[in-house]
């Protein structure tokens, strides 16, 4: 059981090197690349299909209502705020299933003892 | 003021003016007004009966289990996280996951749809990111093609025996792949080359996404694997009733 949970540990944490190596690695390896976005990319696709003549028949809501493009800063500030509605769910419940898992554990102990106790 | 501070603001100005027009658009959702409007009403149309459906699996499984709506919340919850991070690539840009793999394998995929339009309204209203307008093309790709594709996966791979852990990897990468692919339809469709068509135009925009998502898929699939193995070790009983863990399976098994 114990060691099961050791492997896991392992697990968790190699695979999470993984994943921020995957991540990094175009960024040192493309030096001076733009990293825009492949939604760029996609317009630049649509553009070139049909000859630069699209135009998008609709701006997005947000951009209409403070009358041009969002601030990149704000943005940004926004990307972070979903991230962060994120986490906070995420690891609220995860502490609490943590807790849980301590109280019914020490709960079984007691009882046990309880047991033993009376038993002898 | 003089020459030099005049210089130095001219400099700041036109690097603001430069880095203001970059748009700040980034990968994955289709943009707002880039589909035809017919395009938009059938798409919609086609994510309707999927988004009832989910709407009343969720309703079932809560009503079954009250207690569920904290798994449920985690998943959308990991929706969001998981969409916000826009992450550089191979080929020089930068685009974000989808996320949908973990609800898709752990409720099914019905019910992911639901959490996937949450998601996709606060992009589309709040960050300019994705639209109202293609809501439902984007909801049809990222909230119920992914996530079926994904849930299939899954269950090929317990049938065929393979490894859990590899299992919920190769739903959540192929899930990711797979919304690509439909968003890469959805634009062929709307913009089909004059020489070749439809599929000159897939190929075209495949090209663009798909070398983006790879790696990103990749990501997404070790993601979901860590956070299915966090939730395997604290939360059980939640696990149990949702028939992802057998009643005497205590522990992630590897054959």
């Amino acid at each position: 059981m114990k060691n099961k949970k050791n492997n896991n540990k392992r697990t968790v944490i190699i695979l999470l090197i993984l994943a921020a190596v995957i991540a990094a690695v175009p960024l040192f390896v493309l030096k001076g690349a733009t990293f825009g976005g492949s939604d760029d990319a996609g317009s630049q696709m649509v553009s070139q299909i049909t000859g630069g003549s699209y135009k998008p028949w609709f701006t997005p809501v947000i951009e209409k209502w403070i009358g041009g493009e969002l601030p990149g800063e704000v943005e940004t500030l926004l990307f972070c705020l979903q991230t962060a509605i994120g986490t906070a769910i995420i690891f609220f419940f995860i502490g609490r299933f943590y807790e849980r898992k301590k109280m019914v554990k020490l709960s079984e102990n007691k009882k046990e003892q309880v047991e033993d106790d009376n038993s002898r | 003021m003089t020459r030099k501070q005049r210089l130095i603001l001219t400099i700041a100005t036109a690097l603001s003016v430069v880095f203001g027009i970059v748009p700040g658009a980034f990968a994955m959702h289709i943009m707002e007004g880039y589909l035809p409007a017919t395009h938009c009403i059938v798409w919609g149309v086609v994510c309707v009966p999927f988004v009832i459906w989910g709407f009343f699996s969720l309703k079932k499984m809560l009503n079954r289990d009250r207690k569920l709506i904290t798994v449920i919340a985690m998943a959308g919850a990991f929706i969001f996280v998981i969409s916000s991070l826009k992450i550089p690539s191979v080929t020089g840009s930068c685009s974000h996951m989808t996320g949908t793999g973990l609800g898709a394998i752990l409720f099914g995929p019905a019910p992911v749809s639901i959490l996937g339009i949450i998601v996709l309204l606060f992009q589309a209203i709040l960050l300019a990111h994705g639209g109202l307008t293609t809501l439902g093309a984007n909801t049809f790709s990222m909230a119920i093609a992914g996530p079926f594709i994904s849930f299939g996966v899954y269950k090929l791979c317990l049938f065929l025996r393979v490894n859990k852990k590899v299992s919920i990897f190769l739903a959540a990468t192929l899930g990711d792949i797979f919304t690509y692919c439909i968003t890469s339809f959805q634009l062929a469709v709307a913009y089909p080359s004059e020489v070749g068509g439809v599929t000159a135009s897939l190929l075209k925009f495949l090209g663009v996404f798909a070398p983006t998502q790879l790696p990103l898929a990749v990501i997404e699939g070790i993601l979901t694997v860590i956070i299915v193995i966090g939730l395997e070790s604290y939360a059980k009983p939640e696990l149990r009733s949702l028939g992802f863990m057998k009643k005497a399976e205590t522990e992630m098994d590897g054959e």
